[in-house]
């Protein structure tokens, strides 16, 4: 179980994080959503030791989470935003140098699981620096879970990957979900947490607002959107808890164009980051 | 354990690069040994000895300076602005003191590699040098202290182009001024004095005087560990600042 308990980050006289409160369980699989500059990356290189809280603790498992904490390093996973290999390397060789980091023994076969696993098994002997962006994020991937981590964190796995590339990673998000693994990761793709995760957070200037399941979020909105374009050519929203509401609605207001639909993810993510919640 | 990681991991690079890493490191002291031994310094003699005899061990001691920083401060510089992966090395179980201890050795082990290149290049000049044990104790020592000071200029940069401020201000000055090529007796005793403190001046002047005379001060090779542990330290200290 990962507690994070007033934390906070200050650098110089703006604050990325704002004393944020938040507990998540082991198997869980959280989705941090926010807008760009949100502190979505900050929290995540709090929870892994790269900054250190300008306030608050975390704790992982009951033990304390800093950048010496050699014990709590030894069983987390992080997939960072940007590629962090080494491109000289080949695919086989980059993930021997981090079992040998981790000081894994035997780590033959645990390598030709996760080539397996990250459906790499045919380019293990190309360079990384000649893989493709897809193939350079799964890499990354298996080298976070070289050490078979309980805990992972991943910064926008999926960003700049190919709709084809996104969906393998996906699968392997899944697979992780799937044994249990506990999940934190953050995502621009809304869709993307709607599919993965069991738990959505949301997040912007620093602060965390909400954390509960997708369903929870779009019920507490309202189960169906009436997304029209009006006079002033601007598309505006209404949430409803029924379709009779929704109806009802639209038969009152002037419109170019209109629809009913199931709200969506991406709704509620609008909705939080546009009515400025305090 | 994190120095065979990193030396395993600069071995499989050093393999990979080899004829571009060995072509690098012989072109400039050849043309050093061309322009200063062959053709300025033919028909010198200095401190009883040709030219081409005495500015070998400097060549010697310049190269070990310059390949080991280079050799650490580029791959680390890279890693840390470019492919991002020494962040790995911080979300990971690794005590950063032999991480650093890898990097640096790794790095003096390509200024002994280069030594070597430029003591074969001498022999195919027909000039043979008395090499012995404390002449490989010195090359390793500066090797090594450069190493871990280019360790420790990488970490602390934030930007590939404060990387030449070192280049600039440090490397250059040291491999002109420290007695590589001329004898510092003949400089102003305030000059030379200053000049004498600096770490690549002690090893010029004491692979000359082994290659010369057979014999050195042997303070230097404490000067030397001290500034290798100094630099080491600098290294191991900018490796925890990248974790702010």
């Amino acid at each position: 179980m990962i507690e994070i308990i007033d934390v906070s980050k200050v650098f110089g006289e703006f604050t990325a994080v704002d004393n944020v409160n938040l507990k998540i369980e082991s198997g869980e699989f959280l989705g941090l959503l926010g807008p760009n500059g949100a502190g979505k990356t900050t929290l995540i290189k709090l929870l892994t030791g790269l900054l250190k809280p300008t306030s608050g603790a975390i704790y992982i498992d009951g033990e304390k989470m800093s950048r010496s904490n050699m014990e709590i390093k030894k069983r987390i996973g992080v997939v960072p935003q940007y590629t962090n290999l080494d491109k000289e390397l080949t695919v086989y060789e980059n993930l021997i140098f981090a079992a040998k980091l981790f000081k894994i023994k035997g780590y033959k076969d645990k390598i030709e699981e996760l080539l397996t696993f990250i459906e790499l098994e045919e380019h293990k002997n190309k360079k990384a620096m000649n893989l493709s962006g897809g193939m350079q994020r799964r890499l990354m991937i298996a080298k976070a879970l070289i050490n078979d981590p309980d805990i992972i964190f991943l910064d926008e796995p999926t960003v700049g990957i190919d709709l084809n590339g996104r969906r393998k990673i996906w699968d392997i998000l899944k697979g992780m979900k799937a044994i249990g693994k506990t999940v934190l990761l953050t995502t621009h793709y809304i869709e993307e947490a709607d599919y993965l995760c069991n738990q959505v957070c949301l997040i912007n200037n620093g602060k965390v607002f909400k954390k509960e399941t997708p369903e929870k979020l779009k019920d507490d909105l309202g189960i169906y959107t009436v997304e029209y374009f009006d006079s002033e050519m601007k598309t505006r929203y209404e949430y409803f808890k029924d379709k009779n509401g929704a109806e009802k609605y639209i038969l009152n207001t002037e419109y170019i164009s209109y629809t009913i639909r199931k709200t969506t993810l991406e709704d509620v993510f609008y909705n939080f980051t546009n009515r400025k919640v305090v | 354990m994190e120095v065979f990681a990193v030396l395993w991991r600069e071995f499989i690079f050093f393999k990979r690069r080899f004829w571009k890493i060995t072509t690098s490191a012989i072109m400039t002291p050849l043309l050093y040994l061309i322009a200063f031994g062959w053709g300025l310094g033919k028909d010198i003699v200095i401190e009883g000895a040709t030219y081409m005899h005495f500015v070998i061990p400097g060549i010697i001691a310049l190269s070990t300076m310059n390949t080991s920083f280079n050799a650490v401060a580029i791959r680390i510089n890279i890693s840390k602005l470019h492919e991002k992966s020494f962040e790995y090395y911080l979300t990971s179980p690794v005590n950063m003191n032999l991480l650093a201890f890898g990097h640096v050795l790794a790095g003096a082990l390509r200024g002994m590699y280069a030594a070597f290149l430029i003591f074969l290049i001498s022999f195919i000049f027909g000039i043979k040098i008395y090499v012995d044990f404390y002449f490989v104790l010195i090359c390793f020592l500066n090797s090594f202290l450069f190493a871990a000071f280019g360790y420790g200029a990488a970490l602390s940069i934030e930007s590939h182009y404060d990387m030449s401020r070192f280049t600039t201000y440090v490397m250059t000055p040291m491999s002109f001024l420290c007695g590589t090529f001329f004898s510092l007796k003949n400089l102003p005793p305030v000059v030379k004095e200053t000049i004498g403190i600096l770490p690549l001046s002690h090893t010029s002047q004491s692979l000359r005087d082994i290659v010369l005379k057979g014999q050195f001060d042997h303070k230097s090779i404490l000067v030397l560990l001290i500034y290798a542990i100094g630099f080491y330290f600098f290294g191991v200290g900018m490796s925890y600042k990248e974790m702010k």
